[in-house]
């Protein structure tokens, strides 16, 4: 039996899944605390004594592959010229590589800029600016401003390379580590952000994990290979396209209902459906991923609240306002608390909904009317995602009791607001077996039992058709 | 065998060549084809070219050429409300430290009658170098293209007219 174990350093609990690639199927699934920022290996043996009980003794691995968005995930400061155009490519890379965008600065860094970046304490910086032969005073006065400062962290230069790799020279002269790779945005209006993501997961393997304090658990497994939420960006890529030579299930959008933020992946050209319309804007990644800071279910459940009205929350929950108020300052003095009632149940569905609902609005563009002198024009900003056939939903939150065809119906385009492009009939699906993170970690060694892996976990929810996917209890 | 020069092929020389150009139509006016058709020859004349399409803000034209470091903008407008687009252009250059930019205007820049002199100071009046009556062929904008970036390089001034 060849089995593979599959980690991820999460913020509050380490999870652990046992799987036999062969039959690629889950054995067993294992969980400790998060004690990364103590220790990191109490967790990950708690853990494992957790999977070893299950299992009476543990299999040997062919595969230890892990991922972490603990100790506040991968913390990166984006730094690009003008705010729409190389600022928001590195932002898009960042975001891309699984990165927690902490700082975005566009233009000259100011005085100002250098303490806030400091306190903001990134793990690493990504310094952008200037097509190639275009713009390259900013980047370079941005450069000399972090050499001149005492940050310690990496800086992966993704500018102009009229001056890139001067600036990398410049920057390892005054003792940093500074990495070069591909501008982010070569020419006006091209998005290159791939070459940025690598660099990025490799700046990852190579000095976050020591920095983080994960490897003092090195022994217990092969590599930590990228933040979690890279894997789960790996993993709806492999759902979408399938392994080599099988297909996938085609154009998706995978939400990630967390407790700190809500995620949104979407695997989709978002290229306009309609006829004649006009694409405003940056080329939008194929593969996007936007995070939502506001809407966690519980570090920030209040502005949830306060971001799509009491009103609405009170209408889906059923609930008074004073109650909603009374358990929302629970939530607030202690966020690991799990709902208990009936009625905090009702409340974390509303709340998940409200999550789903305005973290998808936000990550799908938009399409207004520009009238011209020979009529009405139809010009989009961001990603068309009207077509997209399947939303699939992940995350604690999901997998915990509340209804999940009523939180990921809110993915749905609810045509009260024409403008917004989310997708309009799609199939609904969890991932139950929470294996999408385990598929993406595997998806580069093993893409076939990885795939099928992730296929099996999802299950469909939003009515009884029979579908290849089945439930896979974890 | 040489071939003859073409009289309408005119190409970028000295200090012209590969010099960096944004091109666009501004404001909500959808006419693209006359902009794509100078886009085309600019580049094939030797210059570097950002194109930006029709349904151009102002502000897209003045974040393209930041990014790019360009060297000239040039507007295309053609359906008569140019004047109101383009108030301002320079200022939004200056503004955004673009401070010796080459800025270039064309197409029907005016609607009802007005004579092209006039329409020309106006346009000259609000900061621009040089302004296109409808009819120009792109030989002639590359020509002048080419009298003012050597003009720039031996540190003339462009703008000519400021009434």
């Amino acid at each position: 039996m060849s089995c593979a174990l599959l980690i991820d350093f999460g913020s509050t609990y380490t999870k652990l899944r046992a799987v036999d690639l062969a039959q690629a199927c889950v054995l067993a699934s294992g969980q400790g605390p998060s004690t990364v920022t103590s220790d990191v290996t109490v967790g990950l043996d708690a853990a494992l004594a957790d999977l070893e009980r299950k299992l009476n003794g543990l299999p040997s691995f062919k595969y230890r592959l892990a991922s972490s968005s603990a100790a506040g995930g991968l913390r990166m400061v984006t730094i690009g010229l003008v705010r729409e155009l190389t600022t928001e490519a590195a932002r898009q890379a960042a975001l891309g590589a699984g990165a927690k965008v902490v700082g975005t600065f566009a233009y000259r860094l100011t005085p100002a800029d250098d303490h806030r970046i400091a306190e903001l304490a990134p793990d690493i910086i990504l310094l952008a600016g200037g097509t190639d032969g275009g713009n390259s005073d900013v980047i370079c006065h941005n450069a000399a401003r972090i050499a001149a400062s005492a940050l310690a962290c990496p800086i992966v230069v993704a500018g102009n390379r009229d001056v890139a790799q001067d600036l990398v020279t410049l920057l390892a002269r005054t003792g940093k580590t500074a990495v070069l790779t591909e501008n982010v945005m070569p020419s006006f209006g091209e998005l290159n952000i791939d070459p940025a993501r690598e660099a990025i997961r490799q700046v990852f393997i190579d000095r976050i994990v020591h920095a983080k304090g994960i490897d003092r658990a090195a022994a217990r497994f092969d590599a930590l290979l990228m933040p979690t939420p890279a894997a789960v960006m790996e993993g709806a890529r492999l759902l979408a396209d399938g392994p080599s030579g099988q297909s996938g299930l085609g154009d998706l959008l995978v939400i990630d209902i967390g407790g700190a933020t809500t995620d949104v992946h979407s695997v989709s050209p978002g290229a306009p459906s309609r006829e004649g319309v006009i694409q405003h804007g940056l080329p939008e990644p194929r593969v996007k991923r936007t995070v939502e800071g506001d809407l966690g279910m519980r570090h920030n459940a209040e502005t949830i609240v306060d971001a799509i009205g009491l009103d609405a929350v009170r209408a889906r929950s059923g609930l008074a306002a004073e109650t909603v108020e009374a358990i929302l300052r629970r939530i607030a003095s202690d966020v690991e608390h799990l709902p208990q009632s009936a009625e905090e149940a009702a409340l974390d569905e509303a709340l998940a909904w409200a999550a789903v609902r305005l973290a998808v609005k936000r990550h799908a563009g938009t399409v207004k009317v520009v009238q011209t002198v020979q009529g009405p024009v139809l010009v989009q900003s961001g990603k068309d995602l009207t077509s997209v056939t399947n939303v699939i939903g992940t995350g604690g939150p999901l997998a915990h009791g509340m209804t999940p065809s009523t939180v990921l119906q809110a993915a749905v385009a609810d045509g009260k607001d024409p403008s917004s492009l989310q997708p309009a009939a799609p199939k609904l699906f969890v991932d139950a077996g929470y294996l999408l993170y385990a598929a993406g970690l595997l998806a580069a060694i093993e893409p076939e039992p990885a795939f099928n892996l992730a296929m099996k976990s999802l299950l469909r929810v939003d009515n009884e058709e029979s579908h290849g996917c089945r439930r896979q209890t974890a | 065998m040489t071939q003859p020069a073409n009289p309408n092929e005119v190409q970028a020389v000295g200090s012209a060549r590969n010099r960096m150009l944004v091109t666009g139509v501004i404001g909500s006016d959808t006419h693209i084809v006359g902009n794509r058709i100078l886009s085309l020859a600019l580049e094939k004349a030797g210059f570097r070219v950002v194109s930006l399409g029709a349904l151009t803000p102002a502000s897209d034209f003045i974040k393209a050429a930041v990014e790019t470091a360009a060297d000239a903008i040039l507007v295309s407008s053609l359906y008569g409300q140019g004047e109101l687009d383009c108030r301002g252009f320079r200022d939004m250059c200056i503004e955004a430290g673009l401070d010796d930019l080459l800025l270039y205007v064309g197409g029907n820049l005016v609607v009802g009658k007005r004579s092209w002199e006039e329409t020309e100071k106006t346009y000259l009046n609000m900061g621009f170098d040089r302004a296109f009556a409808p009819g120009t062929r792109t030989p002639d904008v590359i020509r002048l293209l080419n009298e003012d970036f050597a003009a720039r390089a031996q540190g003339q001034p462009i703008a000519r007219v400021k009434a």
